[in-house]
């Protein structure tokens, strides 16, 4: 059982009697671990940062910082430090200065302060940048200074909120490797603030997806990607292919359920919680795309369809597949065949469907917060 | 054709645009300095006219005479902006950082006195406090044990002039004051806590109680009461407030943000301060006269031409040097553009 850093028990904040940020919130945060709030704006993502960082109080609740009750103590008490969104590095102040800061109210010794403000610039690549003010940097430098003004402290967590907000896409991806590589260097317990899904999957080792005050779903990114339990975290995470569905009946491992137009699709079993109406879902490039005539394999699930619209998108091309009248299914294709001649499925044409039944997954229903932790 | 024509309008235009003030400033301020120094070199009377004779006589005079003068200007200058400052520091930060909803309010506060008349406001000053008014009136009826003398006065004393000067500057020091803290990010102060930054103690208590001391102990001398005393009082503040009020993120980041401001008040209140003989007329004596006082006896009463011109000239030369040796002091090139404003 891998060490927990920090404990989040019921946390609640109001902001005036309506407003609630942060609902009853429950997490538990790994030793090591590089741990995401992923969510849009306004569902509480930041607030919960911010009272893990001690910027505000719970107005109910228990925060655990290492075992230890920190609930109430102010941010320069906590062993926490935070990259800020716009980095908020102190602008009279030179780079040096500017990472120093902590050391220095810590009244570590100088010959200590230089030794590793030097080690920690050479960390984040920015050797040689000591005398300089922040406004001489670029956007992507600064945030550099901020994480390596953070880390020098050694925390025991780094929260960091939305840090690559300010960049642009491609310095994004390159900072996104570098983050992650400098997390797995210094081996500190990261707690991510993103409203970014790919910035989220690519970096965590978990996620929380958080919606209106509370989070929706927690696991691995693949988890949260290959079986959302609710309608909002399948429809945050990519894109997703819902269908109202009835459960009839089991066979075998599987429960047999019927979707739009009467077709009946297989759902591994352990995945319902014995409600009768539910919502199934699968992923678009989970899809495979036949001829109506073609053969199907007989363990796969299989939908009749007609080509609604086909759009080039290079790596792939993206059909919308019209089913049984009701309902248009999204269906990805990688172009590994495709040549300049055109679609391989035209508009119009009539094709079968056909995915994996353990590529099905089940909707418990948006709503309240399930809390459940996969197992 | 056109083009260059274009190209002339455009080398032009800054010319043109500057005109007006740079006009403005050659009549209203660098003939007249000029004229002042050519007065200052001459001798003469109003009556009989005056020669350009290129005697120094009236500036080696000055440092006999009007030594007093210049050293009370310089004291209550001084405090003025001292006190002002102590005043306006904690207010601006209230009004910035806490104003909320009723900022503009408080603002408008700050500078409301500004609708009544300089003359007026310092004369009402007389009234607060003169022998009969609230302020002696108050003290004799809380001074049980008789402490206070019958005849206790403030009018005529330094600190009825600092007071006055005090009250009239003091918008001009909280205005730049609000206007720095106000741009200051408060997610700056944030970082700042989340780095460690904490109270500000024991140093906060012994620099307190030294610079609260020393303080006390120059607005003691300064307006002529017992200096122990105020040392003592400034201690004691100075302790609390650095030891309580003061954090090593307000000392470190707020602080430092916020000296454009500092110095950009500091100039507006002292270098008026200094030359300022309306509150000394008002409410001082003739052993509180500011050299103001004698620039405009000279000029106006005595219609000494020469010694008065003098006396601004010297008065200017102090201010300029003064303000430049501060703005080293603070580091002058991010100031500027505080000083600007």
């Amino acid at each position: 059982m891998p060490e927990i850093d920090v404990r989040l028990v019921d946390v609640t904040k109001r902001f005036g009697p309506d407003v609630i940020a942060v609902d009853r919130i429950n997490l538990e945060v790994r030793d090591g671990e590089f741990f995401s709030l992923l969510g849009p704006s306004g569902c509480g993502k930041t607030t919960t940062l911010r009272m893990i960082g001690g910027f505000e109080e719970p107005t109910s609740g228990l925060i655990e910082l290492q075992g230890q009750d920190v609930t109430w103590l102010p941010p320069y008490r906590r062993n926490v430090n935070t990259v800020f969104q716009n980095y908020a590095l102190f602008p009279h102040l030179s780079i040096y200065e500017n990472v120093a800061f902590g050391l220095r109210r810590r009244r570590v010794p100088d010959r200590e302060i230089r030794n590793r403000v030097t080690e920690m610039l050479q960390l984040v690549e920015l050797p040689g940048y000591e005398k300089r003010r922040p406004s001489q940097l670029s956007g992507g430098q600064a945030q550099r200074v901020a994480l390596a003004r953070a880390l020098i402290n050694r925390p025991a967590v780094l929260l960091l909120d939305e840090p690559l907000g300010a960049l642009d896409l491609k310095l994004r991806k390159q900072m996104q490797v570098e983050l992650k590589r400098i997390q797995q260097e210094v081996g500190i317990t990261f707690i991510y603030v993103t409203h970014d899904q790919e910035e989220a999957m690519t970096m965590s080792d978990r996620i929380a997806v958080m919606s209106a005050g509370h989070y929706e779903q927690l696991g691995t990114p693949e988890e949260l990607y290959e079986r959302p339990t609710t309608r909002f975290v399948a429809g945050f995470l990519g894109v997703s292919n819902m269908l109202r569905a009835t459960r009839l009946g089991e066979d075998g491992a599987y429960a047999l359920v019927e979707v739009v137009g009467g077709s009946r699709v297989r759902v591994p079993r352990d995945r319902f919680d014995g409600r009768v109406e539910v919502e199934v879902g699968v992923r678009p490039e989970k899809i495979r795309m036949l001829a109506s005539d073609a053969e199907v394999p007989a363990q796969l699930n299989r939908l009749p369809g007609r080509v609604a619209h086909a759009s080039y998108m290079g790596v792939s091309t993206q059909y919308i597949v019209q089913v049984a009248d009701q309902a248009d299914l999204t269906v990805y294709e990688q172009n590994v065949e495709r040549t300049v001649e055109g679609s391989i499925h035209r508009q119009g044409e009539a094709v079968t469907l056909a995915w994996m039944p353990e590529h099905t997954f089940v909707i418990r229903d948006a709503g309240a917060a399930t809390g459940a932790e996969p197992d | 054709m056109n083009r260059t024509r274009h190209s002339m309008r455009r080398m032009l235009a800054p010319y043109v645009l500057l005109a007006p003030g740079l006009l403005w400033l050659i009549v209203f301020f660098v003939l007249p300095t000029i004229q002042m120094f050519l007065y200052s070199v001459s001798t003469g009377s109003v009556d009989f006219g005056y020669r350009l004779t290129w005697s120094f006589d009236a500036f080696t005079i000055i440092p006999k005479q009007f030594s007093r003068q210049f050293a009370n200007s310089l004291i209550y200058g001084t405090l003025a902006t001292i006190i002002t400052f102590l005043i306006s520091y904690p207010l601006a930060y209230f009004i910035a950082f806490r104003g909320g909803r009723y900022k503009n309010l408080v603002l408008f506060l700050v500078i409301a006195p500004f609708f009544t008349s300089f003359l007026i406001r310092t004369i009402s000053w007389q009234i607060i406090l003169g022998n009969n008014g609230p302020v002696i009136g108050l003290m004799h009826a809380v001074d049980i044990f008789r402490a206070v003398p019958e005849n206790f006065t403030f009018m005529g004393e330094p600190v009825a002039v600092v007071s006055g000067l005090v009250y009239n500057f003091l918008p001009f020091m909280t205005l730049p004051l609000y206007v720095a803290l106000e741009r200051i990010d408060i997610r700056l102060i944030e970082a700042a806590q989340d780095l460690y930054a904490g109270p500000w103690r024991p140093r906060g208590w012994l620099y307190g109680a030294v610079g609260g001391a020393i303080l006390g102990g120059f607005i003691g001398f300064g307006i002529d009461w017992d200096i122990p005393i105020f040392a003592l009082v400034g201690a004691v503040l100075g302790t609390i407030i650095l030891g309580v009020f003061v954090s090593e993120s307000f000392l470190r980041v707020t602080f430092p943000l916020s000296l454009p401001g500092v110095f950009a008040g500091s100039l507006l209140t002292f270098i008026p301060a200094l030359g300022d003989y309306v509150n000394a007329t008002l409410l001082g004596s003739p052993k509180t006269q500011m050299i103001g006082n004698v620039i405009q006896a000279r000029f106006l009463e005595s219609n000494d031409y020469p010694i008065a011109s003098a006396l601004s000239i010297v008065l200017m030369v102090g201010i300029i040097v003064a303000v430049m040796l501060y703005a080293r002091m603070l580091g002058t090139e991010d100031l500027s553009g505080g000083a600007m404003l």
